[in-house]
């Protein structure tokens, strides 16, 4: 007897964070009470996308989408919806513009115009049993290439396929896998690059957590390519969850005979292994990577030679981002010339993207190449945080650029983000509204880059500093004209001269801030104004007489005693005292303190 | 576990456990199928509407109808419990009244497979919206 109904919830980190393994246990608590344990299946599944509103829980077959679930909802959703067949109407995600509750995710803006392909299991299927993978294809692109394709085809399927590096370089994958192909040795590795280190990116994480089984698929369906026996996967070891279900993953393909020796009865063979990485930046880089993988620092060395021809322990390896594997299976059962009509002239396929920032769905998102900035900011992301303007976006994380409003309406691929001064990067997306500076912006990105810089080579340790400091003092507001031009030099010396991607993409932030928001650099230099209200030191705090009451909290809570006034009469602000560390305006009930 | 030794290994083992996750691949696509909802309040269940539903889960897969079979509220018509709404695709919904598990199996063989029509059908008297 199969189950009638399947109640699928988040077993994402996001999600888990919100206690969805306590709604799962109570889920089946009740389902218990009921008796219908065998009739309804609680299921655990990787990462939905739609974190802005989790934990989520999906009902099937009606695909009931309930948001926001609490462990105590769990005996509502099983009385109402699972025995009487009614929707738990207060659960069900409201359409933030029309105000109605939508039943169903097929009609949430947040998926109508999303493809899954690497994230096509991804909220689907339980990640921690292998026979749910099955069921959906897994493995049979493996079996396909080992028992009826010979490597240099698989090879040149990928070619056609048109598949770029999804970590952020874009340098097409087939091309890689040949170079490797090409070098003989005694042992060659295949490599997963799961060091995802970009501020607020995380579809490398869900991936791993919401369908292991792909990624191991596809780097045995590389090692097969390129005639490596050996994977490594290296992961940071603050992706705990990550680690837990590979490792589960792995160990289920070695009983089913996926891994291991002679596989699908052939002479090929092929085992992984994990090694942790402890989340530098750099090591995101393939060189500093393999550096770090043989228990070396993480620091980049020059290319040539490349990994190709001299990786982990001087063999040829072959080093993959997550979210490029996870596209693999797919090209193989589906055929490149499906996958190469998806997408731009020169990126193909589809690309995952974190939404972060001041967007109302903050989430993870998958879209064919050539969606525009505003059909991701507006129609799936939901439109800016409460009504506020569009201001930029900002992508390819800490070595990209911002975008702004003249972007909107440019299709998203590698070359049409890099032509408007930004790049695709891992996919890290984040919007600003008008209250963001953009100079603190730039700030923010450079003391990343600063704290992430391994020192070797001297412009990225010394001259990121220097930005950083230059920044520094703009919002502070001595900042001089001279600086501006120091500022864009610098910047162009560090991006010719810095040894690795690291140094050669830090300045992006600076540079393409200044690009396109010249204006408010002059406002901090000139007027020593922050137009977003945001640099503290260019602020004037100032107490409405109109609005306050004399209550006094202002002044106790003010740790340089510089609010002063009668008891029930209002109060004044000694702007030579104030260190404009905003806890007046924190404290007061009456909103009657403001910065102007 | 037995090892997956050939392409044939893992065909058998990808029959065997495509039911696990049949009822969510078909709910993905529910536009293109057909659907069937069971009355399933206290009035429907006290009228045997448990053993229908489940009557039409068993015999759709025997009779290799792909369908989705969902539970739903009270629909009104409690004279005619168990009551059953069946959408085709692109079709209207009807509503068939009086569904005990032999009328069920009579409308698998008549309306599901040859679009014929079976007695006690109501006729759907109310706008949703």
């Amino acid at each position: 007897m199969s189950y009638k109904m399947h109640i699928l919830v988040c077993g994402g980190t996001g999600c888990r964070a919100s206690a969805s393994h306590q709604i799962i246990t109570r889920l089946e608590e009740c389902l218990k009470e009921k008796n219908l344990e065998d009739e309804v299946q609680v299921i655990a599944t990787g990462c939905f996308g739609f974190c802005e509103k989790g934990p989520i829980v999906k009902v099937m077959p009606d695909n009931t989408f309930y948001v926001q679930v609490k462990p105590d909802d769990a005996e509502e959703i099983v009385n109402e919806h699972v025995i009487k067949g009614r929707k738990v109407e207060r659960l069900l995600y409201k359409d933030p513009e029309k105000k109605e509750a939508v039943s169903d995710s097929k009609h949430m803006g947040f998926y109508k115009k999303q493809l899954r392909i690497a994230l096509r299991n991804c909220g689907f299927i339980d990640p921690e049993n292998i026979e749910e993978y099955i069921a959906r294809e897994g493995y049979s692109a493996l079996a396909k290439c080992i028992t009826k394709m010979k490597p240099e085809e698989v090879i040149n399927e990928i070619k056609l396929s048109g598949l770029r590096g999804r970590g952020g370089g874009g340098f097409p994958t087939g091309l890689k896998w040949e170079f490797a192909s090409k070098y003989q040795a005694d042992q060659k590795y295949v490599v997963c690059n799961a060091d995802e280190g970009d501020p607020g990116a995380f579809m490398d994480r869900s991936i791993m957590e919401g369908d292991p089984h792909s990624v191991i698929e596809a780097m045995a369906i590389c090692g097969y390519s390129i005639g490596a026996t050996k994977g490594l996967v290296y992961i940071r070891a603050e992706y705990p969850l990550a680690i837990q279900r590979l490792k589960t993953a792995i160990h289920q393909a070695e009983e089913f005979g996926l891994l291991g020796e002679n596989i699908f009865g052939s002479n090929f063979s092929f085992n992984i292994e994990l090694r942790y990485g402890a989340g530098a930046f750099v090591c995101g880089e393939e060189t500093a990577l393999i550096h770090s993988m043989e228990g070396h620092r993480g620091e980049p060395t020059m290319k040539p030679p490349f990994p190709a021809e001299s990786g982990y322990l001087n063999r040829p390896t072959n080093v993959n981002n997550v979210e490029t594997l996870a596209n693999i299976p797919a090209i193989i059962i589906k055929g490149a010339n499906w996958f190469n009509k998806i997408g731009t002239e020169r990126s193909k396929g589809t690309k995952v993207f974190a939404l972060a920032g001041k967007i109302n769905n903050v989430g993870l998102i998958e879209v064919p190449m050539g969606t525009t900035l505003r059909e991701v900011i507006y129609e799936i992301g939901g439109g800016i945080k409460n009504g506020k303007k569009f201001k930029a976006v900002q992508t390819g994380g800490p070595s990209g650029g911002c975008l702004t409003e003249k972007h909107l309406d440019v299709p998203i691929d590698f070359d049409n983000l890099l032509a408007s001064g930004s790049m695709m990067g891992s996919g890290g997306m984040i919007v600003m509204d008008e209250d963001d500076c953009m100079v603190s912006v730039a700030k923010f990105y450079l003391e990343f880059t600063v704290e992430e810089s391994c020192g070797k080579c001297t412009p990225c340790r010394i001259g990121n500093k220097r930005l950083h400091e230059t920044l520094d003092k703009i919002t502070q507001g001595k900042g001089t004209m001279e600086d501006l031009e120091t500022l864009k030099n610098l910047s162009r010396v560090i991006k010719d001269t810095a040894l690795c991607g690291l140094g050669q993409t830090s300045p992006n932030p600076v540079l393409s801030t200044i690009d396109n928001f010249y204006d408010e650099y002059l406002a901090h230099i000139k007027d020593k104004k922050c137009p977003a209200g945001q640099c503290k030191a260019l602020l004037m705090f100032h107490i409405d007489p109109e609005l306050c009451i004399g209550c006094g909290l202002c002044a106790r809570n003010c740790p340089v005693d510089a609010i002063v006034g009668e008891r029930k009469e209002p109060h004044f602000i000694n702007t030579a005292k104030c260190i404009k560390c905003g806890a007046c305006m924190e404290k007061c009930k009456f909103k009657a303190v403001s910065t102007r | 576990m037995e090892k997956i030794k050939s392409l044939a290994d893992l065909k058998r083992i990808k029959e065997n456990v495509q039911t696990k996750i049949d009822l969510r691949e078909k709910s993905e696509q529910v536009e293109n199928l057909i659907q069937i909802k069971v009355a399933m309040a206290t009035c429907g269940i006290a009228a045997g509407s448990k053993d229908t539903m489940n009557y039409f889960i068993e015999n759709l897969e025997k009779n290799g109808i792909a369908a989705v079979v969902t539970q739903t509220g009270c629909m009104g018509y409690c004279y005619a419990e168990p009551t059953v709404e069946i959408t085709k695709p692109g079709k209207d919904p009807i509503v068939f009244g009086h569904v005990t598990t032999e009328r069920a199996e009579e409308i698998i063989q008549k309306y599901l497979k040859n679009d014929e029509l079976v007695a006690d059908i109501i006729p759907v008297n109310f706008e949703t919206i």
